[in-house]
């Protein structure tokens, strides 16, 4: 059975590939929830990517650097949710806005890491025992630390959203948040919180590229992941379970055009397959008769004032 | 006894002059706070917008320079207008542009025994079309099938900026460039032609100066601009009162996509006379129309003034990467925070503090 080790190998790739994803997308799916939508995603990862990179470097301590990072992306989400929730301001343009300035900010800050190795990177630690197992042990078990946490996380998140009395609240607000308002849940808080948790989570997403997956700091080294986020958003259909498949579907892909390669397929256009592959999936999860089934947050990118029709 | 009463009322009308103020306001503190993070980065703030205004402004050729930055920001934005008044939210001119400088160079290069005076229409032609059917695409895919425009158009971006990257490393590559990524040079009657002793291509700065009239009265004086702005306004209300929303949002795609093509034909054949790689063409023209686009409050008049500011901005921004060795991407933090600003204060145009006396009893 020769084809093992090559199957075994693609699907560690694909989980790795798509890890970063998979934060950005559980994060995106609570702010989302909430009924706020923030595109300032490949912003945010990007921050979190130079400033774990960054801290990771002069403290040697990679998990000091993805505690930064999470910080640093949840702060930018601040700014989003100040101009969305208070200022009531279009969500489209504060999310991009949002991503500008995470390029640039960036990019200013990184210069100095440009060719910089980064000693004290996280490195896989295969689960014992597990990693032994065919096809399964290698796919999951052989991995960093950050990866094992998101296979925890989204099944947790999951549970929460769905059903815990916090969960249920904070779909509620993305749902229909004049109702939740008069059954006495803080509209405004639950949108803080969440579009905070958001930015949180895309900063372990961008510490995850920089301090395990590279691991190094590229400028622009999110190439679009954080867009593919939002489309792999809509692709879960809000659902922390359905973006653990999302994700690595997507990591699948994005491998993929590292193993073509060598068979003479042009690089540029093996790298245009990620970005296609999100268009069509846009087309699969967006029908109005499957936002209807699943339940797409109704009040998402509406701001909340009490008292006012949206 | 006397008592003060202050409200803060939503605003019926917003008049011009509290809009251009405000968004005067708003750049001013956006450059206040950038001028924070260059000093916290090691650099004089004071002397970076020395640097900036200077390269931008303080000399014949710096103006010249703004003037041809700001010729793809301005057809670029004035697209953009036309979309957004939809809400159809297209941020793709990038990737839309880069497409109408591959048609320009297809005709340009490609595309023999066209009788020499037609080369360049049919290079504008080739480009507007290129460009509109770029846009078309994720126009159709938002009004058919609901996938959100601003996923599918960034996506579309990615993939004519690495079609561009597969064409100039590819089949493309000029033979005789040394082994850089650019195409061959076009023949000289495949070129723009400048105002001599500049590098302005007047041929497209009128292009795009038309074009913002042209949207003007568009949007103002037709019925297919009252559509595309009651579309924008209330979309349901535009549907129930039988107006097609698929053709007016495949139309506005068409129209913001095929001027971000003429943009990219501009670029190619008036600047760099060839194809090149695709941050060569563009350092991000598509993405600072946005701001331009907004900045001018979806208005295509405005967009003029509009962009001649963000082309000073960029060669602004060029002069102080050389002076002050800042990256390139330091304009991103400029487009990103005068962004935000300017939506932080539109609060001050939406509503208004109204101080009222009473009197006690």
């Amino acid at each position: 059975m020769s084809w093992i080790p090559a199957v075994e190998s693609a699907l560690n790739a694909a989980v790795r590939a798509g890890t970063p994803l998979l934060y950005g997308t559980l994060g995106e799916i609570y702010a989302e929830r909430s009924g706020v939508m923030n595109l300032g995603v490949e912003g945010m990862m990007i921050v979190g990517a130079v400033v774990a990179f960054g801290v990771t470097l002069h403290t040697q301590n990679p998990w000091i650097g993805v505690l930064a990072a999470a910080l640093a992306a949840g702060a930018l989400a601040l700014i989003h949710a100040f101009l969305s929730i208070t200022l009531r301001a279009n969500q489209v343009v504060s999310g991009l806005a949002l991503t500008m300035m995470g390029l640039g900010i960036s990019a200013l800050l990184g210069k100095r890491y440009i060719g910089t190795p980064l000693p004290n990177s996280l490195s896989p630690t295969p689960i014992p025992i597990l990693c032994d197992v065919p096809i399964v042990g290698p796919m999951f078990f052989r991995h960093d630390p950050l990866v094992y946490a998101s296979l925890v996380l989204a099944p947790l998140l999951w549970f929460f959203l769905f059903y815990t009395k916090v969960g249920i609240n904070i779909r509620s607000v993305g749902e229909n948040p004049a109702a939740a308002d008069a059954l006495g849940v803080n509209v405004y808080l639950i949108r803080y919180a969440c579009v905070f948790f958001g930015g949180l989570l895309s900063g372990v997403a961008g510490a995850y590229l920089s301090v395990a997956y590279a691991p190094a700091w590229i400028e622009g080294m999110t190439a679009g992941k954080g867009w593919i986020v939002i489309g792999l958003t809509i692709f879960s259909m809000w659902s922390p379970l359905r973006a653990l498949l999302g994700s690595y579907l997507f990591g699948g892909v994005t491998a993929l055009q590292y193993r073509l390669q060598p068979l003479g397929v042009s690089p540029n256009l093996l790298a245009m397959l990620p970005y296609t592959f999100t268009i069509i999936v846009l087309l699969v999860g967006t029908s109005e008769r499957i936002r209807k089934r699943v339940g797409a947050p109704s009040a998402l990118g509406i701001p909340y004032v009490r008292g006012e029709k949206p | 006894m006397l008592g003060i009463r202050v409200r803060v009322e939503r605003r019926a009308v917003t008049p011009t002059w509290l809009l251009a103020a405000a968004s005067a306001l708003s750049v001013a503190s956006a450059l206040l706070a950038i001028s924070a993070l260059f000093w916290w980065y090691g650099v004089d703030p004071l002397l970076a917008y020395r640097r900036i205004f200077a390269g931008a402004f303080g000399s014949t050729y710096g103006l010249l320079e703004t003037l041809v930055k700001s010729i793809p920001l301005m057809l670029c934005g004035v697209g953009l207008t036309i979309a957004f008044r939809a809400l159809v939210w297209n941020i793709g001119a990038e990737g839309q542009l880069l497409m109408g400088a591959v048609a320009a160079t297809a005709i340009a290069l490609f595309v023999p025994g066209i009788p020499k005076p037609l080369v360049l229409p049919l290079m504008f032609l080739s480009g507007f079309l290129a460009g509109a059917a770029w846009g078309v695409i994720p126009g159709v895919l938002k009004a058919k099938f609901r996938a959100d425009e601003v996923v599918t158009t960034l996506m579309m971006n990615y993939i004519a900026s690495e079609l561009v990257n597969y064409l100039v490393y590819g089949p493309w590559k000029g033979p005789e460039e040394w082994g850089f990524p650019y195409s061959s040079k076009f023949p000289k009657y495949a070129w723009i032609p400048t105002i001599p002793g500049t590098r302005i291509h007047y041929v497209t700065l009128a292009l795009a100066v038309a074009s913002a009239a042209a949207a003007y009265l568009l949007l103002m004086r037709t019925t297919i601009g009252y559509e595309i702005r009651v579309t924008g306004g209330n979309p349901d209300a535009a549907r129930y009162a039988g107006m097609n929303y698929f053709r007016t949002v495949v139309l506005v795609m068409l129209l913001s996509g095929g001027l971000a093509g003429l943009a990219g034909v501009g670029e190619v054949a008036g600047i760099h006379h060839r194809l090149r790689y695709p941050s060569g063409i563009s350092p991000g023209y598509g993405y600072t129309a946005i701001i331009v686009a907004w900045l001018g409050r979806l208005n295509p008049l405005a967009v003029i003034l509009t962009s001649i500011l963000f082309g000073g901005l960029l060669v602004g921004g060029d002069a102080i990467q050389v002076a002050l060795g800042l990256p390139i991407a330091v304009v991103n933090v400029f487009n990103g925070a005068i962004l935000l600003f300017v939506m932080g204060g539109d609060i001050l145009t939406r509503y208004r503090i109204r101080v009222e006396w009473r009197r006690g009893r």
